[in-house]
């Protein structure tokens, strides 16, 4: 066993985790605004909106990121009005937001499916009686729809979350050197694969095992309704006798 | 207009291009995929059931092996496990087969890519398929167990003719999710070499300068193949519950 190889890769893998952290979170944010207006169209109820997302969710669900991510990155520079464009090209020349993009487009596309189960699984129940109560359609949104839907659609988006972490990784076939491309880096320079790779993986798990976590302990926040209620006294006090 | 003749130069160069050789090389591209998949998919079925069996077993040290396993392989990035397998093989081979004196000691003995790929997706979609498997078994009733073994069958005749079918019928949706994302996962492995679509692709896009071309092309036809195997799933889900359905 080289305890100081192990330890001097699990740093230089370690010192990528801003990088990894920087293109998983900002895929995830865009994605979910991206996933929130595919929702809204979907629920909006116009058959256009409805088609539309349709179309989008069969694409980026049924091929694989891999081609996604080639496609923006090698395919849309061939397009003159791309690699003219002032806003689009500092995009899509760098493979950092390309990998980026790619993640947002992908996500967005499982998330929007996350989001309208979620939606559709609020108890009608429960928005009968904030219309029988008179709320506006926007109140009851804001205060029974909302907070019912988000809480259901935790664990699958937890799901969905996670395998965004599992995506960052491919960002290495582009040539950023996050946590995978540096691993991979330290592997051809040493031809240790699988010290290096155990390493980068135990890395990955961790962060993987934290985000469950975190968002489990979100999930526990949300529902304090379906927690057991908090023991109760053994005794119960007798009644005074006043009278 | 000018649009328009764009466009018809466009579909005709496509033509040329995959007329001069690259579509054949497609067609493969597409077989080999297939091949990675379904080979993956046949390791994942044996890996999965048994650690399904071990995650429902009563003994804590299978439990916790099951376990291990589907947490590990499910929270790991692909790329890394493919890259372990190709690698990491290519590493422990080269080592052997230096100790042994069959290659010189500068010499690299690599892993057979597709192999190396196809153990990699296999054990992922192993991982997966546990869970599928596990959550059909905890579906199947109680009492049917327990009528089993009330008629003295032994737990090889349980096995095969209680479990199995009632597993097999429960988990044919799962399973259908688990092949899409296998499917989805094969593409990964070009990465190793393996001569798959999205390595294909990959190639005439790089020979040929149209990677517009060639990767909308190979989503068109990742996505042919997800949306085909929808329906295929969808009747062996109808034969496997035949007998659950009223008959019309």
């Amino acid at each position: 066993m080289d305890f100081d190889f192990y330890l001097s890769t699990m740093w230089s893998v370690l010192k990528a985790l801003p990088l990894t952290l920087e293109i998983w979170f900002s895929g995830v944010a865009i994605g979910l605004v991206i996933a929130t207006g595919l929702t809204w169209l979907r629920a909006s109820g116009y058959k256009l909106g409805e088609y539309f997302t349709r179309g989008y969710v069969f694409v980026f669900r049924g091929s694989p990121l891999l081609v996604q991510l080639y496609l923006i990155y090698f395919g849309l520079s061939q397009f003159d009005f791309v690699r003219h464009s002032p806003i689009l090209w500092p995009i899509l020349r760098d493979p950092m937001y390309c990998t980026i993009v790619a993640m947002a487009l992908n996500t967005a596309a499982y998330s929007s499916e996350i989001f309208r189960g979620s939606l559709r699984a609020v108890p009608v129940g429960q928005i009968e009686a904030a219309k029988a109560f008179g709320m506006s359609a926007f109140t009851r949104f804001r205060l029974v729809t909302l907070p019912i839907a988000l809480r259901l659609a935790l664990p699958a988006y937890s799901t969905e979350i996670i395998l965004m972490t599992k995506a960052t990784a491919l960002a290495s076939v582009v040539t950023i050197m996050e946590m995978m491309g540096t691993a991979q880096k330290i592997q051809h320079d040493t031809f240790r694969p699988i010290e290096v790779l155990t390493c980068a993986g135990v890395i990955y798990l961790l962060l993987n095992l934290s985000i469950a976590r975190l968002f489990a302990w979100v999930e526990y926040l949300l529902s304090p309704h379906l927690r057991p209620a908090p023991e109760q006294s053994q005794q119960v006090k007798p009644v005074p006798e006043v009278l | 207009m000018e649009f328009l003749n764009d466009l018809k130069d466009q579909v005709s160069t496509a033509y040329e291009l995959l007329a001069a050789g690259w579509g054949v090389q497609l067609l493969w591209g597409i077989a080999w995929t297939l091949a990675v998949t379904m080979v993956s998919m046949l390791i994942g079925a044996v890996l999965g059931s048994l650690v399904a069996a071990a995650k429902l077993s009563r003994r804590g040290g299978l439990r916790f092996i099951g376990e291990s396993y589907t947490t590990v392989f499910r929270g790991e990035p692909e790329l890394l496990i493919i890259y372990l397998f190709y690698y990491g093989g290519t590493q422990i081979l080269t080592g052997v087969a230096r100790s042994t004196g069959s290659i010189g000691s500068t010499d690299i003995l690599n892993m057979p890519s597709f192999l190396g790929g196809v153990l990699a997706v296999g054990i992922i979609s192993g991982a997966y398929q546990a869970e599928v498997f596990r959550g059909s078994f905890l579906a199947i009733h109680r009492g049917e167990l327990e009528a089993a073994r009330a008629y003295g069958m032994s737990a090889w005749l349980r096995f095969r003719l209680v479990i199995v079918p009632q597993v097999l019928r429960l988990a044919v949706p799962g399973l259908g999710n688990v092949w899409q994302l296998t499917i989805k996962d094969s593409a990964l492995i070009s990465v190793t070499g393996v001569a798959e679509l999205m390595l294909t692709a990959n190639k005439a896009a790089r020979s040929t300068h149209h990677s517009l071309l060639f990767y909308t092309l190979a989503g068109i036809l990742y996505l042919v193949m997800t949306s085909i195997s929808t329906p295929i799933f969808d009747k062996a889900e109808r034969y496997t519950s035949r007998s659950f359905t009223r008959p019309k």
